[in-house]
């Protein structure tokens, strides 16, 4: 109960001489909707991926519900209920939209290695899949293959694998990546739509996004956490400011 | 003579040769990532123009050389520019695929020209018989072929690590999207390099007919060994190819001296637990 | 109107698995070599070989994604199983079968946990070098396998005593269809399984696999092992019907042309290998009195045609061309 939802503790990672994490130290506490900004580069995927386990940092350790998970593989950590999104879509093209989530349902309860029985037979994870969609507003187009799926509702199928695996904890990266803006509404409700249960870490660059759904914002910069605060308190920051504006004169 | 040196001395040979026949495959693998299993049809037509010109236009063997470099090369060009280059991005199965249909191709075709039979090859009398040194017999024509595998290899690191060029085939083979994103042009840098590499094992079946015969499944029963050396060896990195065409040079004759009744086995079986331990290779980068 | 909305979706995965029409007339037409073209019946149970061979690689590759260039070697090792027990003096056919299976089947078992931990040219490498290296142990085991003369003394008893294996063939057809179909009915429920479109998913995108939670490796040990059992079980079909097996059952070639047979056919379907199978082996068949060079540079040919033209093989091509003309009529 006092545990926070996730919680990292000092985690280094570089890559030969390119220091992409250097001592992070982030709590999410239960329930919470925190928003991760920072110019590109900042190490904020990569983060995502040490959280995840695709990736192994060098120290430091990753603490899922108190419980230690640095050591545990990605599907592993995804059973204990830790989920994520991709920034780039990470989808199943050839498996229509209701096939891809049954099939996320059907893992997480465990009852995909059977060969012997039917997907139709399963009518309770089919259900289930057909929920999620629903709730995403996809059950019109959960027949059609997700390669086939607009790029907006590729995006809200990216979410409903995610929550398919029924998380505690979800990391969304960049949601609203690439999403036009008369597509963005149904990911917004979307988001808004996520149960109270689940805590949310999203990394973002919309600042709509940012300040209408996180109630803290984590700024990241070259491998580490320069500023914490609230939307507004973040936004009024010269410091934040001059790390965004100076990196906008690149990019 | 004690046999050991003997062995030794026939296992570098055999082993600059593979290092000739599996430099360029090694090289396109790291830089593009594409599977081509037609490399050593590359190889078995450098082959074939040797004999073609030595023994129908009565060419000097030296001269063949170049010639079987250029054809290789060539026909590797016409191949990259209208096949292959598409799937550049496709699947490994695609590639294997596409690539696989190109060596049935070629070893049809090399046998309905040819014959299956061996091709005779008359070298010049001056790369024939053996040279006397210190008690002990060197054959010439191994001799011949560790020199020119010799002065490729130093040509080679010369060109990659003193030029521009090369410094651009590294910068690719290391990361390509970095690379394209600094400016270089990737797509044509590969055209060249796959061209170089083709042109290689062109030279090296040129080669290869004095030391190991040319006939139409060298273009399968190389690509063997070929695969091996790149594998274990790392894609992309001379220096691993170099040391795993030795170690797979020696170990290969040593094992059909001394243990002929399981040389292949062991040889298949170190692959793999090496390709296993290490499967980006000994010297290989992990892809970017 | 809760329960409309959610019969929609088990209505469609319900059509997907019943049997349609084409398929009914699929297996009742692989009845009438044995009324039209008695005279080929034994080349009609070495395709039904095939077909089961193909089946098997259809499953780990136009399923998991799984590319191998050395499955011969499950196939060639149920040959030589179900060879050598009958050398040994057990010549009862469908117990000798079930041998070879698990023979292979366990086989399959120990190098999936090798297979299952590499992708791309390491993975290709290992396959090459799993086959390579049983072709070799045979060779050099020659006082179990015949070596290069290949295994002599084979003789296969009667099925349940009564149907003989003879030169004409009926038998080895029936048993070999027989096998196949049964086989096929496993396969079949299995890709309409929840583990069929884990396999699926493997093959679309394995990184998003492990990303909802799935034992990926867990899912391709169970069909690589499955997969080698099935191979072995075609490997000593062949056997038991042909009186004799030799290194080629382990060797490159056999791998190669198992490989083409699924692509042209079509992988990911079934019956799209089943289809390459039938195609290529009477194809040869054909052609067979030809220099066999002629045949290679053809299949040389195709293979890079059906690469750059036909993805998804003949079958592809034949689902296209029926939803085209059903959406023009």
């Amino acid at each position: 109960m006092t545990e926070n939802a996730l919680a990292t503790r000092g985690i280094n990672k570089r890559f030969g001489s390119l220091v992409v994490a250097s001592g992070v130290d982030l709590t999410l506490p239960s329930g919470a909707r925190h928003a991760l900004i920072g110019p590109n580069g900042a190490g904020k995927t990569t983060l995502i991926n040490l959280m995840t386990g695709m990736l192994t940092p060098d120290a430091g350790s990753i603490l899922l519900g108190g419980q230690d998970i640095t050591a545990l593989a990605p599907e592993q950590r995804v059973r204990l209920g830790l989920a994520r999104t991709f920034q780039i879509n990470s989808l199943f093209p050839h498996l229509t939209a209701l096939e891809s989530v049954a099939l996320a349902v059907c893992e997480r309860r465990r009852v995909a290695q059977t060969w012997w029985r039917r997907l139709a037979a399963y009518r309770e994870e089919i259900d289930e899949a057909h929920q999620i969609l629903t709730a995403l507003a996809l059950e019109t187009v959960c027949h059609r293959r997700a390669r086939e799926l607009p790029y907006g509702q590729q995006r809200l199928l990216e979410i409903a694998l995610a929550l398919a695996s029924c998380p505690k904890v979800l990391l969304l990266d960049e949601p609203a990546a690439g999403v036009p803006r008369d597509e963005s509404k149904e990911l917004f409700a979307a988001i808004a739509g996520l149960s109270r249960d689940i805590t949310v870490l999203f990394i973002e660059h919309d600042m709509e996004l940012v300040f209408r759904f996180a109630s803290r914002v984590i700024v990241m910069v070259g491998g580490s956490i320069l500023f914490e605060g609230t939307p507004r308190e973040i936004a009024s920051d010269p410091q934040v400011r001059a790390v965004y504006l100076g990196e906008s004169r690149h990019g | 003579m004690p046999p050991a040196f003997g062995v030794l001395f026939d296992g570098i040979a055999y082993g600059m040769l593979l290092f000739l026949l599996s430099v360029g495959l090694s090289v396109t693998l790291g830089m593009m990532n594409f599977v081509n299993l037609a490399h050593c049809s590359f190889a078995m037509l450098g082959g074939y123009v040797t004999v073609t010109l030595m023994n129908f236009f009565g060419w000097p063997f030296f001269a063949t050389l170049p010639a079987a470099f250029i054809v290789a090369a060539a026909a590797s060009v016409v191949l990259e520019r209208s096949i292959f280059r598409r799937f550049y991005h496709a699947s490994d199965l695609d590639q294997c695929l596409l690539t696989i249909g190109v060596v049935f191709v070629s070893i049809a075709a090399a046998a309905y020209i040819y014959g299956t039979d061996e091709q005779p090859v008359q070298l010049p009398d001056f790369l024939r018989g053996s040279i006397n040194f210190a008690g002990l017999n060197f054959a010439v024509y191994r001799l011949f072929l560790i020199a020119v595998a010799l002065v490729i290899t130093i040509l080679l690191v010369a060109a990659l690590e003193m030029t521009r060029f090369g410094a651009q085939v590294r910068a690719a083979v290391n990361n390509q999207r970095m690379a394209r994103g600094l400016g270089i042009d990737v797509d044509t840098l590969f055209a060249v390099t796959f061209a170089l590499g083709s042109g290689l094992a062109g030279l090296g079946g040129a080669l290869a007919i004095a030391m190991v015969g040319l006939d139409p499944s060298f273009a399968f029963t190389y690509l063997i060994y070929v695969l091996i050396v790149v594998s274990v060896g790392g894609l992309g990195s001379i220096a691993g190819s170099f040391a795993a065409a030795m170690l797979l040079g020696v170990s290969d004759i040593a094992g059909k001296y001394y243990v002929p009744a399981i040389g292949s086995f062991l040889i298949y079986l170190v692959m793999m637990v090496l390709i296993m331990a290490r499967p980006t290779g000994i010297f290989g980068r992990r892809q970017a | 109107m809760t329960t409309a909305t959610i019969a929609g979706p088990h209505d469609a995965l319900q059509t997907q698995a019943r049997w349609q029409w084409a398929e009914i007339a699929f297996w009742l037409a692989t009845l009438l070599p044995f009324i039209l073209a008695p005279d080929y019946l034994l080349l009609a149970s070495q395709v039904a070989i095939a077909a089961l061979f193909v089946l098997s690689l259809d499953l780990i590759l136009g399923f998991a994604g799984i590319v191998s260039l050395g499955h011969a070697a499950y196939f060639g090792l149920g040959a030589y199983t179900a060879g050598i027990v009958s050398k040994w003096g057990w010549g009862e056919p469908l117990t000798g079968l079930l041998i070879a299976g698990l023979v292979a089947g366990a086989f399959g078992y120990l190098t999936s946990f090798i297979v299952a931990r590499f992708r791309h040219l390491p993975l290709i490498m290992i396959t090459l070098g799993i086959g390579l290296l049983l072709q070799e142990a045979a060779n050099s085991a020659s006082w179990l396998t015949g070596g290069f003369d290949g295994l002599q003394g084979i003789h296969t008893w009667p099925i349940a005593g009564k149907f003989h294996f003879d030169l004409y063939g009926y038998t080895a057809y029936g048993y070999a269809l027989a096998v196949l179909f049964l086989i096929f009915l496993g396969a079949r429920r299995l890709t309409l399984s929840p583990f069929g479109l884990a396999l699926r998913g493997i093959r679309d995108n394995g990184e998003r696999m492990r990303a909802i939670g799935a034992p990926t490796r867990s899912h391709i040990r169970t069909i690589y092992t499955i997969a080698g059992m099935i191979a072995g079980i075609a490997g000593a079909v062949l056997a038991q019907t042909t009186e004799t097996v030799s290194l080629e059952v382990l060797g490159f070639q056999r791998s190669a042309d198992v490989l083409v047979m699924l692509i042209l056919g079509g992988a990911g379907r079934l019956y799209g290998g089943l289809l390459g199978a039938i195609v290529y082996m009477v194809a040869r068949d054909r052609f067979s009195g030809l220099n066999p060079q002629y045949w290679y540079f053809w299949i040389g040919l195709l293979l890079i045609a059906v690469v750059l033209v036909l993805p998804n093989g003949l079958f592809g091509g034949l689902s296209l061309l029926t939803r085209r003309t059903k959406a023009a009529s």
